[in-house]
Parts: structure tokens; C-alpha cells; sequence
């Protein structure tokens, strides 16, 4: 029965930015702090303050709408969403509704068995964030009011409803993610609540023009949820209507313990929030020299730089797809390149050993201790036979630790690769003289035993032996013997 | 004559000069409050130890400018009072709400800084319509301001207070807002100078709002001159209001004494109706005389949208106002009046208590408006009125270069007299609304007296930033009569 329905999905995402100051006032956007410690006046809602627009915000929603394909508006009004919530300090929340800054645009994404799909974005608008309740259970403290978030600035990114399973909503948003991201306009961080979710699911019977009803899933913070929160509500509305019954329009909550959704509140509860424009601010112009300068600075897109990267560095797409997700690993890979002249082998240490370790300990790449031309000291060191491959990996995890260059690490630990034909040849000539066995079984030709040969000599060098030098010698010797 | 009859540019010259000290000015500013106060209750708080301390400041400063022959700025020493919605650092402001009884704020803005810094002493916060709902200053939780010529009759409102004080000499100068006429209408009342500028002109940080969009910060004063002084101190730009307009403040005093002639001066045929009281009619036609023989043009006209601007008004302010009183919540400021039994009940408890019957009709008006089911007959429909009213004096100002009406229907009514017929009250702003509503710029001043003995106001409305011009024509007129010069007897 469910393969007689359509799924039906819209989102709307909420992107926290990552300006110093909040959205109309000076007052820090800092996550954490001591509570009420990032307000003001103003952000409190106290009595005849007025919001003042912060211009950086304005300035990464344009940013947003350009990477996003919208249509920037020339003229845009903030407008007052009202209702009470101790949160909510003035008792509405400045939003936009009519005239938002950024209208019409989309992103394309892979889907499975629909190949790729175009997912509308209606619009585009700039918000101000609620603070925080903490519920305490101690007696008579009751429920406190932490008003550090309040007024910070928000993005409402809203698409159209066209996606057609989790797996969709899954990649539009990690797309939209990696987009932000990559504009540096918000942290991504969706634990802090950074980049958080709603979204509209509702069912249909295949071939049915019209939408099902739909329901609301409110704030959910990771991709997981996301996903098990839309298929878990799919499951419910097909199953209430082939029970017979109708899905009511409702906003529901999602509960990650035990992976279901409840309802919050129908829609005869909804809100009526009375939206009017905001009174204390004009209406916002934006011409076409401003969107120019903020269009030069946009940087490279993710979908930009992954073409970009198969062709200029010849990488495989899953390569470059691992190389572009996040910006700063890419702008890391590329200096490497910068540095070394085979791409192919810095992006095999970018993906090797540096996400290893990034892995390993936890750290984000921007925090990485090996600088790009850290590493490429090791490989060059490589390149130039100093050091093996397999060594420069040992050099690798050494400079982790130390923060010390390659040649001081190499230099330290006695790793430099022996290339003197003497030395390799004496050893060459004490491994055969030890092993005549062996070297009989060779000679009658018993060509393996020659990785046994190399084997017994990188033992005796410790590894330094020049591999390609120990291989030509040992065939000589004991061809010759 | 006492310290505390001289006009503003009188005291400005005497302190300057060293005859007349800022303390003893202070005194007897306060003294006459003192004296007078228990029969007008213009004043809300009367901040005397403050005032004396900026007083001696002033002082000081006197001094040390006399010393270095510079003039000390204009307002240094001059008493001056607040209508109690301008935010005050340190000083009680309730906005004659039981809401705010005890609200101190932490912060002031831009217009209050600006009388600081050009070395004001403020004496103290004046009584006013709640949350300047009202046009005649009975809302008030701290009872009604009561007329100084006759205290049996309404001083007008909103700013009743800040246009009591300055009739009864209590201070010399007040500020006040206008959102329909509540500068205009109680100067009119009480006999004195009202300036409500265009909007934009002064910022509105730190003035607690009853209509964002319709709001602006006045002078109320004995005579034009000091009313320009006080302009001057106020006016410009602030970058914390959005809605303040980035353009040259004009020197007010320079062109004073300019004169009329020549200019012209229109006549609105739609506020000369038969609802017009004739005393009034017959003074400001008086008024109209004058300005002819003083070389101006005075023509008819109209302004064709004129009856819809009371709803209008009402109808966009209450909207406004319901949204910018819902911060009154009782969560961080302000009374809380919890009865324990959980959020909602908190919310309804603070605010059935804390608001007054005047401030919930508006709310609940103002929300109806705006609810989606109605958004479109009422709000979005009185917009449009008001850009039909904003076209009304574009087109005016076109053919003339002033407008000129009565400022009020009647003089001033006796209290309670509107009290149980709101619509009524609305009514009596006729007149001054439509200024709001087109951001223009307006003045009334003193014109006449009706056989009761009260003050009888004319209204002078002219394009928006010219008020230098409106002072100008109001000046010239003021230089042809002695009723600015009438004192109350109290």
C-alpha cells in the first residue's frame, strides 16, 4: 500500500548567522555565556527603544539568495509576527513577510531513481531569533528567561514542497548546508540549534494534483531526525488514511527517544499573528551596485569547485565530492597543490592520513597542526628520495605531535633513506651470504623470493635502505652469483 | 514680575550675563510647582534634588563660559519638564501608567541626552493621557491635569501636563508628543505655543511610542521665539531611529522676523463647517485679518479626504499601539501581578490590572484590525486613506505655502465631560489628526478668548522641514497680539 503514495515534502529552514553583533542591536551573538549577560536595552524589549538594522545581515541574505539563484528585491519590508512568549521580549518578532529580501530561487540535487531534481526556493527572509526558557524543576524557581540568543540573526530559507522522500529532504538540506557554510554566513553547528528544521509532510495518492494535508514537524536538530521524523510521519498519515481516517492540519513535535511525533498544537490553535509592517523601520533598498560588490565577493560554490577540481587536479568526482565538502578542507588540499606538482598524491594524504587524523582526534581542519606546507615538506622529502613513502608516514604522525618540520623530524630520528650503493650493497651481499638457501631456490628460479630478499635487507636497514636501489641490487647479486 | 514669568530667550540672556543664577531659577521653578501643583497635578515626579544639581552645573558652566567670553550653550540653566513617556536615566518614567509605577530606567536617548548636553535642568516627569491614550489628560493613574484657567475643565491631552506647566508657569518650556494633536491640541487648550515637527525631524529613541508611525516629539512653550530655541536644542538626526531623517537642522532663530508678505496662506473650506464652535470661528477668522493686512495671500481651498481623518488615524494608531504594548507583559519590567497559577494567568492578570479602560479599548481595537479576518477592511484600508490624505496636502502645498485652521472645534471642555462617549473624545482632534497622517509639520498658538475666559488656539500646518517657515508666519502673527502675554490666575 505505501508504494500507491506520493510523498510530499517542504522545508523550512531556519540558518542562525554568524554576524558579531545581533540583527538590531549592538549586543553579541555569542554562543553560551552567562545568561542575560548579551543584552540590552533594546534586545529586551524595554520601553521606547527602537531596532537599528545590522547591514552585515542584509548583506548575507544577499549572499544567500545569489548562491541560491534567487532574485534580490530592490525593496523589502520587515513586518511584526505578534504573540506572547516570555522569549520573545517586545511581544513580536521582527520578520519579513511581503517583499522579502530574496524571492524564486533553487538547488538542484541527486536523487535516487528521479535523477537529478530541481528543488524550488520560494523565498528567502531575514528574522530575529527568540532567547531561551530553562524550565527548572527546583521549587520556586520556576521557569527562567535566558535572553543572550534573543535578537540574534536568522535566515528563513523556505523551499517548495518538492521533495519526494526523506532521502530528498536529506540532500537539499545538506546542500543548503554545505552552502552557508561554505559563504561563511553560519556555523552549520545544528547542536547549537545554528541550523534547524522544519518540515511540511504530507501524502497523496499518486496521479492526485492536489496536496494531501499536511503536517508541521517543528525544530528538528540533526539530519538523523530529520529523516527518521519524515518517514516516521509518512508511515502515520498512510496508515490513517487507509485506516479510514483524514490527517489533520497540525504542527508536531518530533521525539527523538522514541523515534515518533506527537501533536503540539491543530490548527484551530494556530496563532493569528496579526503581521503588520514594522512601523519602527523603513523599508529596506538595495540597488543593483550593492548586489554587485556582495556578487564579487562571493566565493567559489560547492558545486563550482567540485567541477572545477576533476578538471584541473583529474581527480575522480568521489574524490573531488570528499575534497569540496567543507570549504576549509578544499582551500587546504589546494594549497598543498599549490606546493607539491602531483595533485593525485596530495589529494591521497588529504584524504589518507591528514582525515585520519582529523578523525582521530576530533579536530576541525581549521584547527589542523600540520600546515599544508608542513605537509608537504614530508612530501617532498618523499618525492625526492629522502624518505619512503611508508616513512614519511611514521615523519607524519611525528610532526602531529611535535609541530616540528619534516627535515628536523627526519633529521632527529636517523630516518634519512640510505642511498649509498656501498652500504646497500654490503648489506645486499651479508643477506644473500645469510640466507644461501634462499638464494638457491632464487637462482633455480624462484623469482617470489625476491620480496623475502628485500624484506631481510629493509630489517637490516631499518627501513632507511633505498627500496628501488635494494630491489636493482639484489637482482644483480643474485643473478650474478 | 517673577523669575519665573521671563521668557526663555529673557532667562538665556540673564544667565548668560550673570544677573540671574541657575539655582535660584531652579528655586523658583520648583517653588511655583510647589505652589501650584496641588490644584493642576501637571507633574507625575518632581525631580528637585536632580534639578538643583544640574542647576549648579549650569552655573558653573555660566561661569567658566563668561570667563572665556563664549556663550555657554542656549539651554544651559533653562528649567525644562518631560512628558512622562520620554525614557529617563535614573528617573521614574510610567507613561501615567500603573504598568510602569515603578519603572526606573536604565537609559535615556537621543532628545533627553541632547537637553543634558546643552545644559538643561530637568525639574521633573509631567502628567499625561496613559500611555498618551487619551486627548485630555483624564487617563492618567495619577488623576486628571486640570485646566489652569479654569479647574474645572480638561488641559487636553495627551501632553496635557507638558502644556498645563508651561500656562501656569511652573517651568518656562516642556516636550511632549503628537500622534493625532497631543501637543497641538492641549497648547490650544491652555493657551500656549505647541510645535508638532515633521516627522523625522526628531528622534523618537528613548520616547515610548504610542503610534511608531505617527509619533513625534515636540516643544510646548509661552511664545514662538522660545518654541524655536527649544527646537533647535532637539532637532536632527539620530542614528538609533531609523525613521529620523538624515537632513540639515535650519537655524530656527535666523529668519524669526522675516515677515509674511508675500506669502500665501490657505483656508481648508472642510474645517470651517457648521460643527465649529464661533467663538472659535470668529478668532481665528480674526487671525486670517491679520495675516492679510500683514501682506500675506489668504485663499480657500480644500483637502477633500479630511473627513476620514479621525478613523483613519485611530484606526492605524490603535493597530500600532496594541503591537507596541505588548511588551508590557510583566515579565522583565514593569508590574507583574502573578496570581500562581501559570503563564497565560500572569499574562492577563498583569495586564487587566496594570492597563486602564482607555489603553485595553485601544488594544483590543487595534488587534481586531490587524487579526487576519479583518486586516484587509481595516488596516490595509486606512492605509490607503492615508496616502489619499498624504496627497491631499502634497496637492495643497503646491498652490500654497501654508495652511491654516482652527486648532481645536471648542475650547476646552469641563472634566468628564467625554469621559463615557470615546468616540466623542477622538472627535475633538479633528483638526490636528490629518498632520500626523501626512508627516507634515504643525503649530498651534494662542489667538483669542471665548466668553468663559478660555484660550482659543489657531493651527498653522506647512510643508515637511519647514519649519523654520512655520515658525516665521507664526511669529509675525504673534508680534500683533498680547495673548500669548495672558497669565493664568492661580
Amino acid at each position: 500500500m505505501r508504494e500507491r503514495y506520493e510523498v510530499v515534502i517542504g522545508l523550512e529552514v531556519h540558518v542562525q548567522l554568524t554576524t558579531k553583533t545581533k540583527i538590531f542591536c549592538g549586543c553579541s551573538t555569542a554562543y553560551g555565556g552567562r545568561p542575560n549577560s548579551h543584552t540590552c536595552p533594546v534586545c529586551l524589549g524595554m520601553p521606547g527603544t527602537l531596532p537599528v538594522l545590522n547591514r552585515q545581515v542584509v548583506e548575507d541574505a544577499i549572499k544567500a539568495g545569489l548562491a541560491t539563484h534567487c532574485s534580490i528585491a530592490p525593496r523589502s519590508i520587515f513586518a511584526r509576527k505578534n504573540y506572547f512568549y516570555p522569549d520573545l521580549p517586545p511581544g513580536y518578532q521582527i520578520s519579513q513577510l511581503e517583499l522579502p529580501i530574496c524571492e524564486g530561487g533553487h538547488l538542484d540535487i541527486e536523487t535516487e531513481g528521479r535523477g537529478e531534481r530541481r528543488i524550488g526556493i520560494t523565498r528567502i527572509h531575514m528574522e530575529a531569533d527568540a532567547g531561551k526558557l530553562l524550565h527548572s524543576s527546583e521549587a520556586g524557581v520556576g521557569s527562567l528567561v535566558d535572553l543572550n540568543r534573543a535578537s540574534t540573526p536568522l535566515l528563513e530559507v523556505v523551499s517548495e514542497p518538492d521533495m519526494r522522500s526523506s532521502d530528498e529532504a536529506i540532500a537539499y538540506l545538506k546542500q543548503l548546508h554545505q552552502i552557508v557554510r561554505y559563504l561563511n554566513i553560519c556555523s552549520g553547528n545544528m547542536e547549537e540549534g545554528a541550523f534547524r528544521c522544519d518540515a511540511n509532510v504530507s501524502v497523496r495518492p499518486f496521479g492526485q494534483q492536489a496536496l494531501g494535508t499536511r503536517a508541521e514537524l517543528k525544530n528538528i536538530n540533526s539530519f538523523r531526525f530529520i529523516k527518521e521524523g519524515i518517514e516516521y510521519e509518512v508511515e502515520r498519515q498512510i496508515e490513517l488514511i487507509e485506516d479510514g481516517g483524514t490527517v489533520v492540519q497540525e504542527t508536531r513535535l518530533f521525539d527523538s527517544d522514541t523515534g515518533t511525533t506527537r501533536s503540539m498544537r491543530g490548527k484551530e490553535e494556530a496563532h493569528d499573528y496579526r503581521y503588520f509592517p514594522d512601523p519602527d523601520l523603513v523599508p529596506m533598498v538595495v540597488d543593483a551596485d550593492w548586489i554587485g560588490r556582495v556578487k564579487e565577493q562571493l566565493p567559489e560554490l560547492p558545486a563550482e569547485k567540485l567541477q572545477r577540481f576533476m578538471e584541473e587536479f583529474e581527480l575522480p568526482e568521489a574524490v573531488a565530492q570528499v575534497l569540496t565538502a567543507e570549504r576549509p578542507l578544499a582551500d587546504y588540499f589546494e594549497a598543498c597543490t599549490r606546493l607539491h606538482p602531483d595533485p593525485r598524491t596530495c589529494a591521497n594524504w588529504v584524504m589518507g592520513d591528514v582525515q585520519r587524523m582529523l578523525n582521530e582526534t576530533g579536530l576541525a581542519i581549521d584547527k589542523i597542526p600540520i600546515s599544508a606546507p608542513m605537509l608537504c615538506g614530508i612530501l617532498e622529502r618523499i618525492a625526492d628520495n629522502t624518505i619512503s613513502g611508508k616513512l614519511g608516514k611514521q615523519v607524519f604522525d611525528l610532526m602531529w605531535e611535535s609541530g616540528k618540520d619534516a627535515d628536523t623530524i627526519i633529521e632527529e630520528q636517523g630516518l634519512k633513506q640510505v642511498s649509498d650503493t656501498g652500504a646497500i650493497e654490503a648489506m645486499v651481499e651479508e643477506v644473500i651470504r645469510a640466507n644461501p638457501e634462499q638464494a638457491e631456490e632464487f637462482s633455480s628460479g624462484k623469482d617470489k623470493l625476491l620480496g623475502f630478499f628485500v624484506g631481510q635487507v629493509m630489517r637490516a636497514s631499518r627501513g632507511k635502505a633505498n627500496p628501488a636501489m635494494v630491489n636493482e641490487l639484489l637482482c644483480k647479486k643474485l643473478r650474478d652469483q | 514680575m517673577e523669575l519665573t514669568d521671563l521668557t526663555i530667550h529673557e532667562m538665556v540672556r540673564q544667565l548668560r550675563g550673570g544677573e540671574l543664577s541657575a539655582v535660584a531659577l531652579t528655586e523658583a521653578c520648583l517653588k511655583r510647582i510647589g505652589a501650584t501643583d496641588t490644584h493642576i497635578n501637571a507633574f507625575i515626579t518632581v525631580c528637585r534634588e536632580e534639578a538643583l544639581a544640574a542647576a549648579r552645573q549650569a552655573d558653573d558652566r555660566l561661569a567658566q563660559a563668561r570667563q572665556i567670553q563664549q556663550d555657554a550653550p542656549m539651554l544651559t540653566g533653562i528649567p525644562v519638564a518631560l512628558k512622562d513617556l520620554f525614557v529617563t536615566a535614573e528617573i521614574r518614567t510610567t507613561c501615567a501608567s500603573k504598568m510602569l509605577a515603578d519603572f526606573i530606567p536604565p537609559y535615556e536617548g537621543a532628545v533627553v541626552r541632547k537637553l543634558k548636553e546643552q545644559g538643561a535642568v530637568i525639574v521633573g516627569k509631567l502628567n499625561m493621557d496613559e500611555f498618551a491614550m487619551g486627548s485630555s489628560s483624564e487617563s492618567s493613574a495619577y488623576g486628571a491635569v486640570r485646566n489652569p484657567w479654569d479647574l474645572g475643565r480638561v488641559s487636553g491631552g495627551s501632553s496635557g501636563g507638558s502644556a498645563a506647566c508651561v500656562a501656569a508657569r511652573q517651568v518656562p518650556a516642556s516636550l511632549g508628543t503628537d500622534t493625532g494633536g497631543s501637543i497641538r491640541q492641549p497648547a490650544s487648550h491652555c493657551g500656549v505655543v505647541g510645535l508638532k515637527p515633521t516627522y523625522g525631524r526628531v528622534s523618537r529613541s528613548g520616547v515610548v511610542p504610542l503610534a511608531s508611525s505617527l509619533d513625534q516629539v515636540g516643544p510646548l512653550t509661552r511664545n514662538v521665539r522660545d518654541c524655536a530655541i527649544m527646537l533647535q536644542a532637539i532637532a536632527g538626526y539620530d542614528p538609533a531611529d531609523s525613521t529620523s531623517v538624515n537632513t540639515p537642522v535650519p537655524d530656527y532663530l535666523a529668519g524669526l522676523e522675516e515677515g509674511v508678505a508675500g506669502k500665501k496662506i490657505g483656508m481648508p473650506q472642510e474645517y470651517f463647517n457648521s460643527e465649529l464652535d464661533p467663538e472659535v470661528k470668529r478668532a481665528v477668522e480674526k487671525v486670517v485679518e491679520t495675516y492679510r493686512n500683514l501682506g500675506a495671500e489668504v485663499v480657500e481651498m480644500s483637502l477633500p479626504h479630511s473627513k476620514y481623518a479621525v478613523s483613519c488615524c485611530y484606526l492605524l494608531s490603535a493597530a500600532e499601539a496594541s503591537s507596541n504594548m505588548a511588551r508590557y507583559d510583566g515579565v522583565r519590567f514593569g508590574t507583574r501581578v502573578d496570581p500562581g497559577k501559570g503563564l497565560v494567568e500572569m499574562y492577563t492578570a498583569t495586564r487587566s490590572q496594570g492597563f486602564g479602560a482607555e489603553v485595553k479599548r485601544r488594544i483590543m481595537f487595534g488587534t481586531l484590525a490587524l487579526s487576519s479576518d479583518y486586516y484587509d477592511a481595516y488596516y490595509v484600508k486606512a492605509q490607503k486613506v492615508r496616502t489619499l490624505i498624504r496627497e491631499d496636502f502634497t496637492a495643497a502645498f503646491s498652490e500654497v505655502d501654508y495652511i491654516l485652521t482652527p486648532a481645536t472645534p471648542a475650547s476646552a471642555f469641563a472634566l468628564g465631560d467625554k469621559n463615557a462617549d470615546p468616540l466623542l473624545m477622538y472627535q475633538s482632534d479633528v483638526f490636528t489628526v490629518a498632520a500626523n497622517l501626512a508627516g507634515i509639520c504643525g503649530l498651534s498658538l494662542p489667538c483669542g478668548s471665548s466668553s468663559a475666559g478660555l484660550p482659543i488656539g489657531v493651527q498653522l500646518l506647512g510643508r515637511p522641514f519647514d519649519e523654520a517657515g512655520l515658525l516665521r508666519i507664526a511669529y509675525a502673527y504673534e508680534q500683533t497680539e498680547t495673548w500669548h502675554k495672558a497669565k493664568p490666575e492661580l
